[in-house]
């Protein structure tokens, strides 16, 4: 390969970095896709997220098994799906204001059992190699995935499978799209609603895991900084789909893994301006994928956005 | 399920009997000892007003609701229905007013949700084989692969049938089944479902309120009012004003205003090529012209969802207009509340609670809505003065009769009938020029309803030019000076009423005729 080692340098940063940050938005814009395709919007998956990285951590560190924490942290998910679906199915409970609350609540939690693990250091996921058969140093250290990564694909693909092939997929798209026709086929609401929030819970737990696993690879308060909330915008820029969820994670990594490698190589002027490309990305997205004039394609009819 | 086909053709239609149904809810007693029997093999009308009990009846026999006392018999032998896949586990099934259908699924993926013992995983090889093999056993067609919400009323409408008779059901119970579809269409549907009634395959119990439909296709009636059966007997030995008397009974209706003559003939309201699009931002109205002149009722007939409410919504200034304009008196007019004011437009629509007022705001705010920014209710800029209000509310509710406990009620809390002729009082008690009205009496009892038509007749005789969009078209009939029916979002025909009659309206409403 020729050209100028400066550019193949940051297109290699990119690539790794791409990767490495669309991993939590690919897992947390997955589960909240399947929660909002059941018909209900989960926003405090930003603090499942961040609780997700804390217990994965905290596990990890007692137990010595980074894997064990990753399913830990999925579980605990699990709970504040479980806990958001229970609270939305009362009476005149609005499921975005539950949201919000969970998120304060989760990360007010993470925060408060956390302390004790921002100092100890855990053991980490493991990378795979995908490199061996170059031998040029950059090359060998952008293909060292993370399993995560490899996991949310088929996860993707298993869900974009499953929606359309699986007697639970249809179940799941029929109580989002018309609660009047599931009722109508004898389908329980509530809890296709409260069981899809819940493996949205777990799939953002595990998101969250490998934020304090992997990447950035330890426990801090600051590590999400919204990524659970830009899931959000990322799963309607999606339109819904999951493979699509995939390639809008892909393109949301790719901004945020603009300013190290810009950095990577010397460059550090605008260095925070980058930073704010995921950001600044969101909100470019939001104003161009949506009008005024216009209700939102292939959005599930029974979300509350929607109605 | 490979054997779905098979299934259809082996199984006979089925009777289903009630004796002394009973429901109390609370002090409510919405059934009073019903007792109808349905032949197997035979189309059963069961004919009432709003609140006579039908609905109650039939969710009784479905399982929604059960009956405080009575029982129900399956081929001579009582059945315990406790939930309605009980229900559809003795055959019977349900096609309701409101589509059941998923809109994003397509039709393959509806009916296979809907079986009872869907597998896990699906094979749609397999599944579209047997779909396809069941589809060759009944007279409906419909496209399989299209999401439901790209198909027509009619289509969805033999989808939700198809669907019933998929799930292998042999009595089909149908909640006003034509009210979504044009003439041509809810022939073709009753049609189909007659002859599958005398091939004795199926045993049909509709839910109506139109008489033609009933004469036309059923074999018995029944006729409930306020919980009771009043009458019934087979549909050949009845009149149409038998069963009328049998349904309103003797309650008494409101004359219709007779039609005066209108001497001059002035043009007041012109739309002149008036294009907008709807949600999608796709094409809703085109080039919709049309001249009302004073003293004269414009209707427009057409089936829901060809662009009525859309062309509402622009003229009530709920809708941005993308091309054309609009003349009041040949000036230019838009739809601002300072120029509803001044060339005195008003309009009133059905389901007024979600579409003209607040429903928990107070009967006398919500009667204010049209004067509360003006003396004597605001005396000077930005105040309110809430006596005026209720004075003005007090003299309104004595003049139209409106029933509540008083001005300060909510108004959601009102009956269907006494939130229209609230709105009714907001909107007709001053001067009125021009008045848009939309389905004004869609879901309401019969006093009502005569009640309404009056008072839209009055308003012509007083030389209003009024546009009546209505789904319903006995109510055009009834009104309309001119006829005009959109479809597609055209105008696609135009007449004078008395140049015109029902089959050539009904014709133009389904498009292309």
């Amino acid at each position: 390969m020729t050209g100028d080692p400066g550019l193949m340098t940051v297109l290699l940063a990119m690539f790794a970095g791409a990767i490495r940050v669309s991993t939590p938005f690919l897992f947390v814009s997955l589960g909240e896709m399947l929660t909002e395709k059941s018909g209900r919007i989960n926003l405090g998956l930003e603090g499942t997220l961040v609780f997700g990285a804390m217990s994965a951590y905290a596990i990890s560190y007692h137990t010595g098994s980074p894997w064990l924490g990753v399913l830990v942290a999925g579980i605990c998910g699990s709970a504040f799906g479980a806990l958001h679906g229970y609270l939305c199915k009362l009476p005149k409970v609005n499921d975005i204001a539950i949201g919000i609350s969970l998120m304060l609540f989760g990360t007010g939690l993470a925060f408060f059992f956390g302390k004790a693990y921002i100092q100890p250091s855990a053991p980490r996921l493991p990378s795979i190699s995908f490199g061996g058969w170059s031998d040029h140093p950059g090359i060998r250290q952008a293909l060292e995935i993370n399993p995560l990564f490899l996991l949310g694909i088929a996860l993707a693909i298993f869900l974009w499978w499953g929606l359309k092939n699986t007697r639970y997929g249809l179940i799941v798209r029929t109580t989002g799209d018309s609660a009047p026709a599931a009722l109508a086929l004898g389908i329980n609401v509530n809890r296709v609603r409260l069981l899809a929030t819940m493996a949205g819970g777990f799939f953002a737990g595990i998101g969250g895991s490998f934020l304090s696993l992997y990447y950035p690879g330890s426990w801090t308060e600051g590590l999400s900084s919204g990524q659970g909330l830009m899931a959000v915008a990322l799963v309607i820029f999606a339109r819904w789909h999951p493979i699509h969820c995939f390639w809008a994670a892909l393109l949301f990594g790719a901004a945020g893994a603009l300013g190290p490698a810009l950095q990577s190589i010397g460059i550090s002027r605008g260095y925070h301006f980058f930073n704010a490309a995921p950001y600044i990305l969101t909100l470019f997205i939001m104003i161009v994928s949506t009008s005024p004039r216009r209700s939102l394609k292939g959005a599930p009819g029974e979300l509350s956005i929607t109605k | 399920m490979s054997d779905a086909g098979k299934a259809v053709t082996g199984k006979r239609a089925i009777g289903v009997e009630t004796v002394g149904m009973t429901k109390i809810f609370g002090g409510l007693t919405a059934l009073d000892d019903v007792s109808i029997r349905v032949a197997p093999g035979s189309f059963h009308a069961l004919l009432g007003e709003n609140g006579a009990g039908k609905s109650t009846l039939v969710k009784c026999m479905m399982g929604f609701y059960q009956p405080t006392r009575g029982e129900m018999l399956v081929d001579d032998t009582m059945v315990e229905v406790h939930n309605p896949r009980a229900a559809h586990a003795i055959g019977i099934g349900m096609v309701y007013q409101h589509f059941t259908l998923v809109p994003s699924l397509t039709a393959a993926e509806n009916l296979v949700i809907a079986r009872a013992d869907t597998p896990s995983v699906i094979d749609w090889a397999k599944e579209r084989t047997a779909l396809n093999a069941f589809l060759e056993t009944t007279p409906f067609k419909v496209p399989l692969d299209v999401p439901v919400s790209g198909l027509s009323a009619g289509e969805k409408q033999k989808l939700e049938i198809l669907k019933q008779l998929y799930l292998d059901q042999r009595f089909l119970i149908l909640d006003e089944p034509t009210s979504v579809l044009t003439p041509d269409e809810a022939d073709e549907v009753l049609g189909l479902l007659r002859g599958m009634t005398e091939a004795g395959e199926l045993t049909i119990l509709m839910i109506s309120h139109k008489f033609r439909e009933v004469t036309a296709y059923a074999d018995d009636v029944t006729v409930l009012r306020r919980g009771r059966v009043v009458g019934g007997g087979s549909v050949k030995d009845l009149s149409v004003q038998d069963m009328s008397r049998m349904m309103i009974g003797e309650t008494e209706i409101r004359e219709s205003a007779a039609r005066a003559d209108q001497p001059e003939k002035k043009l007041k309201l012109e739309l002149a090529g008036l294009f907008a699009d709807d949600d999608e931002e796709l094409s809703a109205i085109e080039a919709i012209s049309l001249k009302i002149h004073k003293g004269e009722i414009l209707g427009i007939a057409g089936v829901s969802g060809n662009g009525q409410s859309e062309l509402i919504e622009v003229l009530s200034g709920q809708r941005p207009l993308k091309d054309g304009r609009i003349f009041i008196d040949t000036k230019p007019y838009e739809p601002a509340r300072d120029q509803m004011d001044a060339f005195k437009v008003f309009g009133f629509s059905e389901e007024p609670l979600r579409n003209v007022a607040v429903p928990r705001m107070s009967v006398a705010e919500n009667m204010a809505f049209r004067t509360f920014d003006k003396a004597p209710i605001s005396p000077f800029k930005g105040w309110l003065s809430p006596f005026p209000m209720r004075k003005r509310a007090k003299e309104l509710i004595a003049a139209y009769r409106v029933k509540t406990p008083s001005t300060e009620e909510p108004i959601e809390n009102l009956s269907g009938g006494n939130v229209q002729r609230a709105i009714l009082a907001r909107e007709l008690s001053g001067d009125v020029d021009v008045l848009i009205v939309a389905n004004p009496c869609f879901g309401l009892d019969f006093a009502s309803v005569a009640e309404i038509r009056a008072q839209i007749m009055d308003q012509r005789n007083k030389g209003a030019a009024i546009l009546l969009v209505s789904e319903d078209l006995d109510e055009i009939l009834e009104l309309a000076d001119t006829v005009a029916v959109m479809s597609e979002g055209k105008i696609t025909y135009q007449s004078p009423m008395a140049e015109t009659d029902r089959a050539t309206i009904g014709h133009a409403m389904a498009g292309h005729h």
